[in-house]
């Protein structure tokens, strides 16, 4: 009978090879790629000939370094900190600049105000509210974007993500996810949201899901503002090298963070409730390409640069008068902003934050480019700031409201881990079609920040560090 | 695009429907079922709309949107039907495309599969050609793009490597129509005169042929060597994953069945 019915049979063989298949080091699977790469190598030298060989083995000589073993993850660390340090040092001195245009020109309309002797309230919410907000949005975030994403997007154009996506391949397996999950976070780095479409590309839907879940652990185009913001306003107090050098290893430090939680919560999630095996995938590495500046230019100043700017814009101009308004509306002696703040205060300071930070992180939810701007404009609602002489001044702003190293530390952290914005959101489900799905995009990576930042500032106030 | 886990499965039993749908084709009329396979970009669909000319229509695969496009042509009076595959890297199954591609070839059974490659970056397009191998003998290498080569100062001996495969080796430049003659002819001495070829397979590493050689007996006792390759079957216990064996167990019944049936129609026929 077993002849006639030879589906029994053949699965009992599958599962007696399952102890060969997972007994030595590398798996069999592997080990048949190789060999059919290595004997299609030998066929290949054996039968084409090249008349010029100098031209092709540049080329094939920057890949032996750029994919190596030894060379490759030394050398994607070394660019992303250069990527980090050039955008920080660098976008010191246009900050300032922008700033004070801005900001006189703030004073200017304040003058205008008082002269057609607009009511006082007019002023507190188009000028102080509204205007000021968007002048620090521009002022505190355009120049890093200016510098980062052309630098980003040169990267890009040269062909060096899908080497990027190659060296972390064997990562992702470790973590029994899809290889492909590498360039739909790369793609994160971009927009969670742009990151989480694109992992169309991965077929498992196991695998996808994964890479759906975990995109909002690389920081965006919307958060990278933040923590080049926040690293060099408390990092550096001068134009002192080291220390714009300290700021860009302190990002670099938190991307890898990044991608290792994304490791970590794709295991997780693979030994838990999405269960299952790796595939493997076949990446084909583009060329080397002489990058086009003019093309790159504008990809980055128009598409991104101004793209993300102007989100920011559209969402922060509406959030600088709330916050205007809720800072002068007074609900006894107490201002409604202070009131929230309070409210939130023995929360935020169990995770080594403050009443402040963790409310401009909410109303940070539709976008979080604007968690910075609403932080400053919050601190700043009651005390103006009088004399803006750069941005360092800002440092003091943060001092006066008792920051200390683990407030800056932790603020970066539970910006790089907190839940996805809006938009991110509604890609989960629209891409998902499932509530489940979607609130589990929200709830691992809230929980996660949460635990994270409780145990660091715990740690911190325990031994007395801060 | 919703996510449905396990919608693969259906996928996968859809594709048997089609596969015998395809089969049907066949019995019907005099036709060859030639299969075109090869990397994505490598000139495929030249080859395949220089051959067919303006006889095709568009078939859609079930479960993704992947075009397969189907048409015939005549050479020496014989009627061809050639299957468009989609363009894969390689035939391990890790995408849908691929799983199409390597069922069609295994289940399909054409009577000759042609695999295209890119003269321009051989060494990367060989990985499908020897997995094609694998499970088929009855392979034609095309190897496409050969005026691009020549533009690249890239000289290929022809003659080397059809010793080495073991099969046809058919150089063309499909945009100029150049080769496509005798691309006709090695199809029509495969497929119509029943040539056969004999593809020399990968050498594989020690440990994976132990592996293979430690299999092999087992597999032979179910007595599929009609249905399958037995060693390219030992190499998929040893790196696939279950939903592909069982395609294959559910492929080996009915072809048994089939086989069975047939024995007892004879029977009754002498009796």
């Amino acid at each position: 009978m077993s002849t006639l019915n030879p589906m029994n049979p053949l699965l009992k063989i599958y599962f007696d090879t399952e102890s060969i298949r997972l007994s030595s080091g590398t798996p069999i699977a592997d080990r048949v790629v190789t060999d059919i790469f290595n004997y299609t190598e030998q066929l290949a030298k054996q039968v084409v000939f090249r008349e010029d060989p100098l031209q092709v083995s540049w080329k094939d000589k920057i890949d032996k370094i750029v994919i190596s073993r030894v060379f490759g993850y030394p050398l994607m660390l070394l660019l992303l900190g250069a990527v980090f340090w050039l955008t920080i040092a660098g976008a010191n001195v246009p900050s300032k600049m922008l700033a004070s245009v801005l900001f006189a020109f703030q004073d200017l309309l304040t003058h205008w105000f008082q002269l057609v002797q607009a009511p006082a309230w007019l002023h507190g919410v188009l000028v102080l509210g509204m205007y000021r907000t968007l002048a620090w949005v521009t002022a505190v975030m355009l120049p890093p974007m200016a510098i980062f994403f052309p630098l980003f997007t040169l990267l890009e154009d040269l062909g060096y993500l899908p080497r990027v996506a190659f060296n972390l391949d064997n990562m992702f397996k470790k973590a029994n996810a899809c290889g492909k999950q590498c360039l739909t976070m790369c793609m994160g780095f971009g927009c969670n949201a742009a990151g989480i479409v694109s992992t169309r590309i991965i077929d498992s839907p196991r695998e996808r899901l994964v890479a759906i879940l975990t995109n909002n652990f690389v920081p965006c185009n919307g958060r990278f503002p933040t923590l080049i913001a926040i690293s060099s306003i408390f990092m550096t107090s001068t134009l002192a090298f080291s220390q714009s050098l300290l700021a860009a290893g302190m990002i670099t430090l938190l991307v890898l963070l990044g991608v290792a939680i994304t490791f970590a919560v794709s295991w997780a999630l693979s030994k838990t409730i999405l269960r299952g095996e790796p595939s493997s995938l076949v990446l084909e590495l583009p060329p080397y390409r002489r990058p086009k500046v003019g093309a790159v230019f504008y990809r980055s100043i128009i598409d991104r640069t101004v793209f993300v700017l102007r989100r920011a814009i559209v969402i922060a101009a509406p959030a600088g008068a709330l916050t205007w308004i809720l800072a002068n509306v007074y609900i006894g002696d107490v201002s409604v902003i202070a009131y929230i703040a309070g409210v939130l205060d023995p929360l935020a300071k169990a995770i080594g934050l403050d009443g402040f930070i963790l409310m401009a992180f909410i109303l940070g939810l539709p976008a979080n480019e604007i968690v910075v701007p609403i932080l400053l404009m919050s601190y700043l609602a009651t005390g103006q700031l009088t004399e803006f002489e750069s941005l360092f001044e800002l440092k003091k702003v943060l001092l006066a409201n008792g920051w200390t190293w683990l407030t800056a530390f932790n603020t970066m952290l539970f910006a790089l881990l907190h839940w996805p914005c809006a938009t991110t959101l509604l890609s989960m489900f629209k891409e998902t079609g499932s509530k489940k799905w979607t609130f589990m995009g929200f709830i691992i990576p809230t929980a996660l920040a949460f635990t994270v930042c409780f145990i660091i500032a715990q740690v911190a106030y325990l031994l007395g560090l801060a | 695009m919703k996510i449905k886990i396990g919608d693969r499965s259906n996928a996968l039993k859809d594709h048997g429907r089609i596969m015998r749908e395809h089969f049907g084709i066949r019995t019907t009329g005099e036709q060859y079922v030639i299969a075109l396979a090869g990397n994505p970009n490598v000139g495929k669909s030249t080859v395949f709309n220089a051959l067919t000319g303006l006889h095709q229509h568009t078939g859609n695969w079930p479960g993704k949107t992947v075009d397969n496009a189907q048409g015939t042509y005549s050479y020496r009076n014989k009627s061809f039907l050639l299957i468009d595959l989609p363009g894969t890297y390689s035939l391990l199954a890790h995408s849908v495309e691929e799983e199409i591609a390597r069922d069609f070839i295994c289940f399909g059974q054409p009577d000759a599969t042609i695999v295209v490659l890119d003269a321009t970056s051989l060494e990367r397009n060989l990985n499908l050609a020897l997995q094609v191998m694998e499970i088929s003998s009855n392979v034609i290498i095309c190897v496409n793009l050969i005026d691009e080569a020549r533009k690249k100062k890239l000289s290929i001996n022809f003659n080397e490597l059809q010793k080495e495969l073991g099969v046809p080796v058919v150089p063309t430049a499909a945009r100029n129509g150049e080769g496509l003659q005798e691309l006709q002819d090695a199809v029509y001495t495969m497929a119509v005169e029943k040539k056969k070829a004999w593809p020399k397979q990968v050498p594989y590493s020690e440990e994976v042929e132990q592996a293979i050689c430690a299999l092999l007996p087992k597999i032979e006792e179910l007595d599929l060597a009609r249905v399958v390759n037995p060693k390219w079957l030992a190499l998929r216990l040893l790196d696939s994953d279950v939903s592909f064996i069982e395609t294959i167990s559910r492929y080996a019944a009915t072809q048994k069945q089939k086989t069975v049936e047939l024995q007892h129609q004879w029977g009754e026929l002498t009796l």
